[in-house]
């Protein structure tokens, strides 16, 4: 009876499809799961947590206060705490709870981040009055307001301070806003057209055209951007000037003082005070500088926008590069090439391009793009700026070209399927009408063809959204000090070396000098990377519906 | 010039019939078949196939599956270049110009000779750049010639006054009748010559297989049609010549009423009153 049963049930069919459902559920959860995980892990980082100050006694050292944030707790067995501190653990107790608190002030204790022992811990309050500052360098700040200076002289103590130091902290600011412009618009771009000139000036002595005339038109130039330059700087000494004028001393955990400038600030904060409100739109400021700051110590600090756009600028350009190139090879493969065993071979070895790891791809592009073309190209067109490379070193179209080439079979393989798929009556109807097959070809079958290419497309953006080996070697660096797009004449600068999200990721995980603060980063920029592969898809993906819409197929 | 046609081998007998108002011997001959074979690889699909086909009438072909029809209608615009391995002998001539001859311009023979498929095969475009296209072929652009040739095309094909008002609506929104009578607008927007027609209404539903019967008769005053049917009543209701064909020969060709009512050959008469096909 029960034989038969589950001999009908196997019949059924029932089995595969709960073996189905169950791997879809398993690579939903998978999906689901590393989401959650990067997600919780990386933008926990945001979030503005309450400031502890603790009494701690490990009975070894003399009691002393710790500031700081409760980092992560994780447990440790009775044993190895034994053994390690070397201290009998309390009665009764079978794991000893750890604590990491960030207490910040690198340039005052020695680590910015310490284990302790939750048991040590004699008592624990979140005074309001604990300030945290984010500085420009050192890391934050933890501790209590003492008075705020003006060029030595105290203005305000006690109770005014913080008012006071608010007041100033925001004339800081507005002065940090003028000097970036001063900084990053007027001296890059003096900056720039000096060494154009320059490069100008050498082409002159290249081709022997350096005439005293020539040279003076020059030379006028030159004087003109030094000019500029004078005015620019003596501004810009003004503003440092200004900007130091202010500071302001704090009490550490230690008991002693420190007085910082408040050019040295990015934020005040009285975490302890804040309500959940403004928590939380701190929590949505914090992410907003992320994305749109850059990086700052050793991109462990700071935000990650050169990342972003770079990552983006690359994606954008090696599509404009690998779809043409993809949908040529396409056609002449499916519409004009003779079907025999060549193109059979030819297509095999397409296929098998996509297989090949992908840093060999970066090797082929040093060797190949990097020193064979680019090299050229400066002996060719920038014979003034040698024997300093100009699109003979890495750089944005170096690693765009790479990833068009390990992305151009996809496109191939789906713009190949999609001319397959046109009827064959659509391309007779054309013919009929007196069309040629180049004209068929471009009014009718492409535009067809179209959502196909989009397909292929979206496959490539995302591979070379999330390829990261091959770039090291043709573009990607950890820092680059200017953006690949700019307000200087011809505004996209291709030969420039740029930042990338994934490698940003591995920089800041295995490259940086300051582990803990580092590892929330590694998973927000990776959030970032994933959320930025997805935005690239969507719109590709939303543009091929369109295109679907308006050229559906017949008898669909 | 109709003597010429018929030294060319087509059987008198086939052709004398009389009694009818429908003569080849007082028709103007547009297109000439002459002794045409066409091979797909090693297998022959037409075996030295002679034919006139007159000017400003319509002709159909009729025959069973597989008997080389469609295959003769597409050599008049040479759409069987387009197949591989294909191999042809003989001549068709146009206007007593050879078709075949190598300096001939392939699209220009089709701008001069336009074809109508069996199914509806619109552009996914708007109803407008449908009717539209083979004139932008031609480098036209100026867009008061392309409305005029578009309405005009529309008219002739009896479609304008159910599309007037959304030309620029895509031509898949259209019913299937619709769409074959926007495919033959769009074959006449180029003025051709002559219009084959390979089976027009077989996808149709019958009323929209009536009003393509009503355009064909309508049509032929201004060009000369060759249809390809399977419906022999159709032949028998549009055409006023009429072929039967039977595996790649020409069996018999006569004014149409002569083949159906008084056929020579003992093939056709069963063919016709369905003994096969």
């Amino acid at each position: 009876m029960m034989i038969d049963e589950m001999k009908n049930w196997w019949k059924s069919g029932t089995p595969w499809i709960w073996l189905n459902a169950g791997a879809v559920s398993i690579s939903l959860l998978l999906v689901i799961g590393i989401l959650g995980m990067i997600m919780v892990k990386g933008m926990g980082h945001f979030w503005v947590s309450d400031v502890y100050e603790m009494h701690y006694n490990d009975t070894k050292n003399p009691p002393r206060t710790i500031i700081g944030e409760r980092v992560e707790t994780a447990d440790i067995t009775v044993k190895l705490y034994e053994e390690v501190e070397s201290m009998k653990a309390p009665a009764d107790t079978v794991v000893i709870k750890r604590v990491l608190i960030k207490s910040g002030n690198r340039d005052q204790a020695s680590a910015d981040f310490q284990w302790i022992f939750a048991h040590h811990i004699e008592q624990q309050t979140t005074p309001e009055q604990l300030i945290k500052l984010e500085r420009l360098e050192w890391g934050n700040f933890y501790g209590y307001l003492k008075n705020v200076q003006q060029q030595g002289e105290i203005i305000a103590a006690g109770d005014e301070a913080w008012h006071e130091l608010n007041q100033r902290f925001e004339r800081v600011q507005d002065l940090h806003e003028e000097l970036k412009t001063l900084e990053k618009d007027e001296i890059s771009s003096i900056n720039y057209g000096l060494e154009r000139l320059r490069l100008k000036k050498r082409k002159l002595e290249l081709d022997k055209k350096d005439s005293p005339e020539n040279l003076q038109l020059l030379t006028d130039q030159e004087n003109a951007f030094k000019a500029d330059y004078e005015i620019v700087i003596k501004r810009l000494n003004l503003l440092r000037e200004e900007i130091k004028r202010d500071s302001a001393s704090f009490i550490m955990a230690n008991g002693k003082d420190v007085t910082i400038s408040l050019h040295m600030l990015v934020s005040i904060l009285k975490p302890n005070q804040m309500g959940v409100m403004t928590k939380l739109a701190h929590y949505v400021l914090n992410f907003y500088h992320f994305i749109f700051e850059d990086p700052r110590e050793a991109n462990t600090e700071g935000g990650v926008f050169p990342a972003i756009f770079g990552t983006v600028m690359m994606v954008i350009l090696m599509s404009v590069l690998v779809t043409p190139f993809g949908v040529i090879a396409a056609v002449y493969l499916r519409e004009y090439a003779r079907q025999g065993p060549l193109i059979r071979l030819i297509r095999i070895a397409v296929n098998n391009l996509a297989g090949v790891p992908s840093i060999v791809y970066g090797v082929f592009g040093l060797g190949f793009f990097v020193y064979f073309l680019g090299g050229n190209i400066d002996q060719l067109f920038y014979p003034e700026a040698l024997p300093a490379p100009t699109y003979g070193t890495p750089g944005l179209v170096w690693a765009a070209l790479t990833l068009a080439l390990l992305t151009v079979p996809v496109v191939i393989v789906s713009t190949e399927e999609g001319l397959a798929r046109i009827p064959k009556n659509l391309r007779e109807g054309s013919l009929a009408l007196g069309a040629t097959k180049a004209e068929t070809l471009w009014r009718v079958i492409l535009p067809m063809s179209s959502p196909a290419i989009m397909t292929g497309l979206i496959l490539a953006v995302a591979r070379a959204a999330g390829e990261v080996a091959p770039l090291m070697l043709v573009g990607v660096v950890k820092l680059a000090p200017e953006l690949p797009l700019d307000d200087n004449f011809p505004f996209l600068h291709m030969e420039r070396k740029f930042m990338h999200l994934g490698f940003h990721i591995y920089d800041v995980g295995f490259q940086s000098p300051n582990v803990e603060a580092a590892r929330p980063l590694v998973y927000a920029t990776a959030f970032l990377l994933v959320l930025v592969i997805v935005l690239l898809n969507l719109s590709a993906i939303m543009l091929r519906n369109r295109l679907r819409e308006k050229y559906k197929a017949l008898d669909a | 010039m109709s003597n010429e046609v018929l030294t060319h081998g087509i059987d008198k007998s086939i052709l004398s019939a009389s009694g009818q108002p429908l003569q080849l011997e007082n028709e103007d001959i547009c297109i000439n078949v002459n002794d045409l074979k066409l091979s797909y690889g090693e297998k022959q699909a037409l075996h030295g196939i002679n034919l006139p086909i007159p000017r400003k009438r319509v002709t159909a072909f009729i025959g069973p599956s597989g008997c080389g029809k469609s295959t003769l209608l597409r050599c008049f615009n040479r759409m069987n270049d387009l197949v591989d391995n294909v191999k042809i002998d003989g001549d068709i001539q146009l206007d007593g110009e050879s078709v075949y001859h190598p300096d001939v311009d392939v699209s220009a023979l089709r701008r001069r000779v336009g074809m109508v498929f069996q199914r509806p095969n619109p552009f996914p475009k708007s109803i407008y750049e449908n009717v539209a296209y083979g004139l932008r072929l031609q480098g036209i652009k100026q867009r008061h010639i392309l409305d005029e040739a578009v309405e005009k095309s529309l008219k002739g094909a009896a479609l304008w006054n159910e599309v007037k008002d959304r030309l620029h609506d895509s031509a898949l929104g259209l019913s299937g009748g619709q769409q074959q009578r926007l495919v033959i607008a769009r074959a006449i927007a180029i003025k051709p010559e002559v219009l084959l027609l390979d089976e027009p209404a077989s996808a149709l539903d019958p009323i929209s297989t009536l009003k393509i019967e009503e355009l064909i008769y309508e049509l032929k005053s201004e060009y000369t049609i060759v249809i390809v049917t399977h419906n022999m009543q159709q032949a028998a209701r549009v055409s006023d010549y009429t072929a039967f064909m039977y595996m790649g020969d020409l069996i018999e060709f006569d004014a149409t009423d002569n083949l159906f009512t008084n056929p020579t050959e003992k093939q056709t008469e069963d063919y016709i009153t369905g003994r096969y096909g």
